[in-house]
């Protein structure tokens, strides 16, 4: 080894870098920093011990402690599920209307009904619940089975031709399709249903179609097509369409008759659980007496 | 790295501390990778200074510990401590003000204030950090006295480590450590006190039901301050501290530093009782200024990154003046240029209207009037208006164009409110709340001290709404003012 240069204030050996006359001391290294790094080694040691660490070929050193991180989320998940239970059983006692009118247990029942709808609904009516075609739109004022707190909870509970004993079910028939009506007929009544909603319609057609539509439709849809919650038949005078508005999609519903299925979630869902996801559903549809179409309003 | 403005050695022929035998001697043997600790034993002084550091010392424990045991009634469930890092609740206490945890700027602003006034300090004063508040300095200065008392001073404690074992050895160094680690153990766990209620945890501490956190808290603070104050001291300073490095930056030759008036010191040398002082320095290399350092340093060698700025060896050279006649001064807080105006024989003058510490003072005062106004401006009620986006509108059966929006109230008042919400820009726009019965306007209650959640929705009659974004504002009306929160009524012609 050459010799080193040495700093003349300090004595002490220099690195050999120099910038602009300014030369870095090769200062030595505290002795404590040596025993840090001892430490460190001996502290990994006792680590391998106590924790999961080595890999082998058919899984791993589990350690003393048996530490695991998915034996730490099971724990967490039964700490919030012990949790939740309570904000549950509030939901179970209180009415709809209290869950709603309590400012503390409506926050509760959106959070609790934010997530369950993610996680069930949103594939269908979209994650704001805006709908989609053939999917109802949840956050307007048109309700096809109503909109009060318990129309919607009873919707939630039985479904809609989901196959549970109460299921709610109407049945729109594929007048077309099954030969219970003609084409041309079809095409008339077709008109008239775009006449209905207010929109300029063939005179002639319609005229043509007003004896079909009583015959057909005005059991179900009411004789002025303003539709029943009670037979679940949609309005078809209003501005919300299921199936589309246009010619095109009002002739292909009574050619086809397409019912949808909204299924049942009791017995999936807790009856606590229900009631959250139905005052969710309730309140961001405005919170509406929605039954007779009106929004309530806190100020003229 | 130990950076040395030697000016002692400037035209003189003297050697330094690192005397020429002794750097022939470095060099016969190569430096090793690895230097050990040499012990340090500072020797006890009488003075000014060493006063003003005890003072300080009984002062800055008393805040520490004090301050969590300080009551400060707040309404309701409220904790009542004065001062209160509440994680639990997610607040922070301090007497009057209480800060949530989005409000966390204050503290940055604070510690932004702290670091600013740190650098005019500093570049008024030197490093009177260091040398006086800063916990290392308190808490090692409280160590090495505690050492005193067990073991004696400089000269006993030398003797009694190189002595052998023995029962007067063995019982001094235990209770020296034993007391060390009982004031340990008193500053972590004095420490735990600032996160949850004093009274109640020191009863909750001690049966063993106390959070996790607090015993792992108070352990870790023990173990720091058992090893930094006990044993590792100066370490810390010299190899673990950034501050020495960046206080570079913030001194220059106007700056006060504990200084070796080397124009009147040197040459150095012993002194007779009888001599003359002519022709000759006052520093009568007694050594005096070395022995009283906790540092461990010479600083006769000029301003260096070790030297804390203590000032002892101020008192000890003070009293050696004192012995032999000479004024006293001979270390003191001076500037750079003071010495060298007065080595040339000029008056020195000092300049403590430099521009580095007018920046400084400005900056520190913008920060702390942007501090003031923010805080004295801080709304009672912290209010956000979140728009849905997913729908962004909603057409009603009638035509009617609705918005919804979640209202985000946090009262950071003590006392539950009732405000009054109304919303403008919309013309013929109709506000309601699900779940808020009654006509007339819509009120929502807030509880004290936490964030109110509320739904609300805005629906406008389609023929008096055009398509588009249009600005809207929700204004929020509490007994005293009214808040005005920014918005936007969506209507656009997307399909839906």
């Amino acid at each position: 080894m050459s010799e080193r240069e040495r700093d003349e204030h300090t004595g002490v050996e220099t690195t050999g870098h120099e910038w602009d006359g300014i030369k870095e001391l090769d200062s030595p290294l505290p002795r404590w920093w040596l025993w840090v790094f001892y430490a460190c080694i001996a502290f990994s040691v006792v680590y391998w011990v106590l924790m999961p660490a080595w890999p082998g070929l058919n899984g791993y050193t589990p350690g003393v402690l048996k530490q695991s991180a998915r034996a730490d989320v099971v724990r967490d998940l039964n700490a919030l599920q012990t949790q939740r239970g309570r904000g549950e059983a509030l939901l179970a006692t209180a009415s709809l209307q209290q869950i709603e009118s309590d400012p503390d247990l409506q926050a509760h029942a959106l959070a609790v009904g934010q997530s369950v709808f993610g996680d069930n609904c949103a594939s269908c009516h979209g994650a704001g619940g805006g709908g989609a075609k053939g999917y109802p739109n949840l956050r307007d004022d048109v309700w096809l089975w109503g909109g009060s707190l318990e129309e919607i909870e009873h919707t939630l509970r039985v479904g809609v031709r989901s196959g549970h004993a109460d299921t709610r079910m109407s049945q729109m028939p594929a007048f077309g399709r099954d030969g219970l009506l003609q084409p041309a007929q079809i095409a008339d009544l077709t008109e008239y249903v775009v006449g209905l909603s207010g929109r300029p319609a063939d005179a002639a057609a319609v005229a043509r179609a007003t004896p079909l539509f009583a015959e057909n439709c005005a059991v179900c849809h009411m004789p002025a097509g303003t539709g029943s919650q009670a037979l679940g038949a949609p309005n078809l005078t209003d501005r919300e369409w299921l199936f589309g508005s246009d010619r095109a999609s009002i002739s292909s519903q009574l050619q086809n008759g397409r019912n949808g299925v909204m299924p049942t979630w009791e017995g999936r869902f807790s009856p606590g659980v229900i009631k959250a996801l139905a005052v969710y559903v309730h309140v961001n549809a405005g919170g509406g007496d929605a039954s007779s179409g009106k929004v309530e309003t806190a100020a003229p | 790295m130990t950076i040395i403005i030697d000016r002692t050695r400037q035209g003189s022929a003297m050697a330094g501390p690192v005397s020429a035998a002794e750097r022939q001697r470095q060099k016969a043997q190569p430096q090793g990778l690895y230097k050990a600790r040499v012990p340090i034993y500072p020797k006890l002084v009488h003075g000014p200074w060493r006063w003003l550091k005890w003072a300080l010392l009984i002062v800055m424990l008393a805040i520490y510990y004090i301050t969590p045991w300080i009551r400060w009634e707040r309404p309701g469930a409220l904790p009542d401590q004065a001062v209160l890092v509440d994680f639990d609740g997610g607040r922070f206490y301090f007497f009057m003000i209480q800060l949530w945890p989005q409000e966390v700027y204050f503290i940055t602003g604070l510690l932004v204030l702290a670091a600013l006034s740190l650098f005019l300090v500093t570049a008024l004063f030197g490093r009177l950090w260091c040398g006086y508040a800063c916990p290392q300095t308190v808490w090692t200065d409280l160590y090495i006295h505690i050492e005193r008392m067990f073991e004696g001073d400089r000269n006993a404690r030398m003797r009694l480590d190189a002595a052998p074992m023995s029962f007067d050895k063995l019982w001094r160094k235990v209770g020296k450590h034993a007391v060390w680690i009982g004031v340990a153990f008193g500053t972590g766990g004095a420490w735990i006190f600032y996160f949850h209620d004093a009274p109640q945890l020191i009863r909750t501490f001690w049966v063993g039901t106390a959070p996790m956190t607090a015993y792992v808290s108070c352990a870790i603070l023990t173990f720091t301050t058992y090893v930094f104050a006990g044993h590792m001291r100066e370490q810390v300073c010299t190899y673990m501290c950034p501050w020495p490095r960046i206080q570079g930056a913030m001194l220059d030759d106007q700056s006060f530093q504990v200084t070796y008036r080397y124009d009147r010191g040197e040459p150095r040398g012993p002194h007779k009782k009888a001599e003359s002082w002519t022709g000759r320095g006052d520093c009568i290399d007694c050594n005096q200024c070395v022995v009283a350092c906790p540092m461990g340093i010479d600083i006769r060698q000029g301003a260096q990154l070790e030297c804390i700025n203590c000032g002892l060896c101020i008192d000890a050279c003070d009293e050696i003046m004192d012995r032999v006649e000479r004024p006293r001064g001979l270390i003191a807080y001076d500037t750079d240029a003071a010495v060298a105006a007065r080595s040339e024989g000029l008056k020195p003058r000092h300049k403590l209207l430099r521009p580095r510490t007018l920046y400084y003072a400005m900056a520190l005062l913008i920060v702390a009037g942007l501090m003031i106004q923010g805080f004295l401006t801080r709304e009672q009620f912290g209010i956000h208006a979140l728009r849905d986006r997913n729908p962004a509108y909603v057409r009603l059966h009638d035509g009617a164009v609705r918005n919804g929006y979640t209202l985000k109230i946090a009262n950071h008042g003590f006392e539950a409110a009732a405000l009054e919400i109304r919303y403008a820009g919309v013309p013929g726009a109709v506000l309601n709340s699900p779940g808020q019965s009654g006509s007339g306007p819509l009120i929502v209650k807030v509880e004290p001290n936490r964030v109110t959640p509320l739904r609300v929705f805005v629906t406008a009659p389609a023929d008096r709404v055009g398509e588009g974004s249009h600005d809207a504002t929700f204004e929020i009306i509490s007994s005293d003012r009214s808040q005005i929160v920014k918005t936007a009524f969506e209507y656009g012609s997307a399909p839906q």
